[in-house]
């Protein structure tokens, strides 16, 4: 093959990437996926740790979700731009490495400017290191894709574990303290005092870590019964 | 690329710089973020204090209460004798002060011996009244437990009690930060009337509310409820000393 060639075939490969558009049918799937046919917690059953252990509170959950989206994103384009260097016998190290220091990161931001939160984290925030989906996402996507496209996958795969936990919260919130706590404004009832003057009184149970567990079971089936394409064929 | 990716030459410089890299990058958001964090944690200590002698504070102005109301800082060694005494503006960096003795870490510390442990107390004077502030460290079922307790002048009567805790279990031991389970110790009195320190006891299957020796434990939380009775019984006894001194001191004047 003559060099012309080689360079003709390389305008049309850049030329070819170029023209997909930002938000194609493909990296859309990235972003809709894990919400709903892969997600982490109810279909890939990752993450299931943190899901059990800061879902009492909304307002934790919350503050959780967005640092997990932002380790996970910030990790997935680092480990992106880097993959062709990153020598493969140590890569599972180097992974670990960047996420560490991301969580290490958001850990001291938390500390400094949000130190209530922090405090009820506690070591749940360090604790996202050992988060399944984050190491998950990087060795299976971002080490071999560009690195648009694996913060799409980043987002996407937070954002579809982050509803998980913000619908658990929410429940065991309501049903285990009868008020959600927003910060700033303090407490609203969300059950009306009819429920209470009925003889209910706030579920203990909602509180402690099983709880959590058999909401996600809920989660499941429920998405189960209504997307068929994740029933096993057995 | 001409370098082999996969020769340990490569694997090590690629490691070593990662290592660098990320080692500068942390200390220095760290070092950034220190001054921040040492203030809010002083800020949480000072909300805590004042919240044993019943004032109200929120980060904002904690600090601006906190000199308003506490009047004197002093840390007293294992007998109970004075060993410094400070007024006026907190030096983070001075180790010495009162306020900046760790009692959580001194309480974890086993091989710290007796002759170097610092006990704290805080005199305050909030609307005319003279109190006392000591805080306190113990165990709980599954970590530290911790909190304040301010006394009258008499260094006898409970002015108010706060206490918080790492991690006892929601809804049982946890509730020792709640006011329902605070507020019965106040008016409750540390010594008898033959003047011997008996402390406040958490009492399981509930307390007789004429008993000014004990208030209501926690039911299911019997473990944590334990906790706080031998930390209230523990850290009374090292103070017992200087509340006998300075309670003649007072009846003296008198």
């Amino acid at each position: 093959m003559s060099p012309e060639i080689t360079t003709v075939e390389k305008a049309v490969k850049k030329e070819a990437v170029k023209s997909e558009p930002l938000f194609s049918a493909k990296n859309k799937k990235l972003l809709t996926d894990p919400l709903n046919d892969d997600n982490p917690i109810t279909v890939q059953v990752l993450g299931i740790c943190s899901a059990l252990a800061i879902t009492v509170q909304v307002q934790q959950a919350f503050i959780m979700c967005a640092s997990v989206l932002f380790v996970v994103t910030a990790g997935n384009v680092i480990i992106s731009l880097l993959r062709n260097v990153i020598p493969s016998r140590i890569r599972i190290i180097v992974q670990l490495v960047i996420v560490a220091a991301l969580v290490i990161l958001v850990n001291e931001v938390l500390k400094a400017f949000l130190p209530d939160i922090s405090e009820k984290l506690s070591v749940f925030v360090g604790l996202i290191i050992t988060n399944c989906i984050i190491m998950g996402r990087l060795e299976a996507f971002a080490m071999g894709n560009k690195a648009f496209p694996s913060a799409l996958d980043g987002i996407g795969n937070s954002l579809g574990y982050a509803w998980i936990l913000i619908v658990v919260a929410l429940v065991r919130e309501v049903l285990g303290s009868g008020a959600i706590s927003f910060p700033g404004i303090g407490q609203i009832k969300f059950l009306p005092q009819g429920v209470f003057d009925f003889g209910y009184a706030n579920n203990n149970l909602m509180i402690l870590p099983p709880m959590a567990l058999i909401i996600v079971g809920v989660i499941i089936w429920v998405q189960r019964s209504r997307n068929t394409k994740l029933i096993e064929a057995n | 690329m001409a370098i082999d990716r996969n020769s340990n030459k490569f694997t090590f410089i690629f490691a070593i710089i990662m290592v660098v890299v990320v080692g500068t990058a942390l200390s220095y958001v760290s070092l950034t973020l220190k001054p921040l964090q040492v203030q809010n944690s002083l800020k949480k200590e000072m909300i805590n204090i004042l919240g044993s002698v019943g004032v109200e504070a929120e980060r904002e102005n904690a600090e601006e209460l906190f000199y308003a109301n506490i009047t004197q800082r002093i840390t007293l060694n294992y007998k109970g004798e004075v060993v410094k005494t400070s007024t006026g503006q907190i030096d983070p960096k001075d180790a010495a002060d009162p306020f900046n003795v760790d009692v959580q870490k001194e309480f974890r510390d086993t091989e710290l011996v007796q002759e170097e442990r610092n006990y704290p107390i805080y005199l305050a004077e909030v609307g005319g009244k003279k109190l006392a502030v000591i805080p306190m460290v113990g165990k709980g079922l599954w970590g530290p437990i911790w909190g304040y307790i301010a006394l009258e002048e008499d260094f006898n009567t409970v002015f108010g009690a706060v206490f918080n805790h790492k991690s006892e279990t929601p809804g049982l031991g946890a509730e020792i930060s709640e006011g329902f389970f605070q507020e019965p110790f106040e008016g409750k009195k540390i010594y008898d009337e033959s003047g011997d320190l008996v402390s406040i006891n958490v009492k399981k299957g509930g307390a007789d509310p004429s008993n000014p020796h004990a208030v209501d434990g926690i039911t299911g939380g019997t473990i944590t409820s334990n906790g706080v009775s031998e930390m209230l019984k523990r850290t009374l006894g090292i103070y017992d000393t200087y509340f006998q001194e300075n309670k003649t001191q007072l009846s003296e004047l008198k």
